[in-house]
């Protein structure tokens, strides 16, 4: 589903605090694969998903999603496969719009926003469907600004968006980072139910090893711009989560 | 009393730049300043295409296609140069300044016995009532036009983009087009009002848009001091609170000149009553917080 050929990103380049964030990396992701990808902080992991997700776009190599050449097309326009949850539940969201408001763009993301008016009675009780699938009474707020809400619920909310229209690849970048324990169990939960229902593509960035161990098909270890250790699903099954933990001895 | 009148008159001629000042600052959070230059490039074309004696309809539109050019050149500066909004702002109306003074000849157009829109339709005998029924009509129409806008799946992808780009991004919309599209239409909205005010006044002047953008600041100021009090969410409630917002800030210079404060003093006073609308609320927010 993700085939990543050689890549390459630097950042200050040329000058005397030259980072080279990644450094060749070659990854193919298969479909439905849920790839987990843990690395200390600096090892480029973020950096990785941002040139999967178009945000940034690599110096050199090839990215390919779904076979076709995406190598230069910017995030707005991945977003034809792509979901993203962020780490900071400010970023997946528009705050000063209501909870509809926000699904609606969600609903439309793979098609032109078009002069007319898509938010009608059957839409708002798809909303309000999806939403009490979460069962934290949301259902009934969805005329509220989505920035009245915590972190946990957006984050919940933005996971849910992500499979409003038409996704392939889900991108999860710490997504429970700024969440307490139990709204992070609820995301890790969902999303994994998600991926799991509506057979997605998955990459989660965790600094959490036990979500790391729980969650996930394949488990790669970034360093310094590189993989250091890839795990198939079977050798994931195989690893303890001691074996995790000594990863970052 | 007509004093008043005419306060409110001036109140709707500048909701365009209301509503523009509205949709830059609130809805795309950048500062806007290109509205300066707009304006008057609004009223300049206003005044040839009258002077040419040709239809006061044709001159309409063309000044919306003027005023959005205007705006889309600082979306582009701004977007794709990389440039600071304000400061890509600042050199557009900057330069319209030139572009206006050459394209008028000289630095004042009377518009006397040309067929201007308040001349031309014939609601009232009137003359006040006319204006107000013409100016009226335009009023309500934008507002309803913009109004819808916001509504659409476009106008709410508009509204994200101001609030979270990663997030809209993310959702499949190009936010440098998109803010290029708003500036576009902010400024047309702008350059509206200076069609409709070189009309209503009678003449359009190289200096009639010099710090005009803060009447739109103004008004829009006053409307959120509303929106922050009443926890207003309606995007139909807001428009109309900013529309609102431009008849307030009109009648409050006249008050002030009708106190008799010198009119040279007038900016002055402006600019202060702005300061006051501004603090007003933040001093309540704090004196509410210390008990």
């Amino acid at each position: 589903m993700i085939g990543i050929h050689n890549l390459y990103k630097s950042f200050n380049q040329g000058k005397a605090n030259q980072i080279n964030a990644i450094n060749g990396i070659s990854l193919n992701v298969n479909a439905e694969e849920f790839l987990v990808i843990v690395g200390s902080n600096g090892s480029g992991k973020s950096t990785l998903l941002d040139l999967i997700a178009g945000s940034i776009l690599p110096e050199k190599g090839k990215i390919e999603i779904d076979c076709l050449d995406v190598t230069n097309y910017h995030d707005y326009k991945r977003s034809e496969w792509i979901a993203r949850v962020f780490q900071n539940p400010f970023s997946g969201t528009a705050s000063q719009l209501s909870i509809l408001d926000n699904f609606r763009l969600a609903a439309i993301r793979t098609q032109p926003k078009r002069l007319s008016i898509g938010i009608n009675l059957s839409f708002k009780n798809k909303v309000k469907e999806k939403i009490s699938l979460l069962g934290m009474g949301l259902e009934n707020k969805i005329e509220q600004p989505i920035g009245s809400l915590s972190g946990g619920q957006r984050q919940a909310l933005t996971l849910l968006m992500s499979i409003m229209d038409d996704c392939k690849v889900l991108l999860l970048d710490e997504p429970t980072a700024a969440l307490d324990p139990r709204s992070s169990a609820l995301i890790m939960q969902t999303a994994d139910l998600l991926i799991k229902n509506f057979k997605l593509t998955a990459v989660l960035i965790t600094h959490n090893l036990k979500d790391a161990f729980n969650y996930g098909n394949r488990i790669i270890l970034m360093n310094e711009g590189q993989i250091m250790k890839d795990f198939d699903a079977n050798q994931k099954k195989a690893l303890s989560q001691t074996d995790l933990y000594n990863w970052f001895a | 009393m007509d004093f008043y009148l005419t306060a409110i008159l001036q109140g709707f001629c500048f909701s365009g730049i209301a509503l523009g000042i509205f949709i830059s600052m609130k809805i795309f959070n950048i500062p806007d300043i290109t509205t300066d230059g707009s304006y008057t490039l609004g009223a300049v074309f206003t005044a040839i295409v009258l002077m040419h004696h040709i239809s006061t309809f044709i001159a309409l539109p063309l000044v919306i296609i003027v005023g959005a050019l205007s705006g889309a050149l600082t979306g582009f500066i701004h977007t794709k140069l990389k440039i600071n909004a304000l400061l890509a702002g600042i050199l557009v109306m900057y330069s319209l300044y030139s572009v206006n003074l050459t394209l008028m000849g000289r630095s004042n157009l009377p518009l006397i016995n040309v067929p201007g829109i308040f001349n031309v339709l014939n609601l009232s005998n009137n003359a006040n009532l006319n204006s107000f029924f013409i100016l009226f009509t335009f009023v309500v129409l934008i507002a309803l036009i913009i109004g819808f806008l916001l509504k659409t799946d476009f106008g709410i992808a508009m509204r994200a983009t101001g609030d979270s780009e990663t997030m809209i991004r993310s959702l499949g919309v190009n936010t440098d087009r998109m803010k290029i599209i708003g500036l576009a239409l902010a400024n047309s909205l702008t350059a509206l009002s200076g069609y409709l005010v070189s009309q209503y006044q009678g003449f359009t002047d190289i200096n009639m848009g010099i710090g005009i953008v803060i009447v739109g600041l103004g008004s829009v100021i006053i409307a959120e001091t509303f929106i922050n009090f009443f926890n207003i969410t309606s995007v139909w409630l807001s428009l109309g609170l900013v529309l609102l917002g431009a008849v307030i800030f009109q009648l409050v210079l006249a008050i002030t000149l009708d106190l008799g404060v010198d009119a040279n003093l007038l900016k002055l006073v402006t600019a202060v009553f702005v300061l006051v609308v501004i603090i007003i609320p933040r001093l309540k927010f704090n004196s509410l917080t210390k008990f």
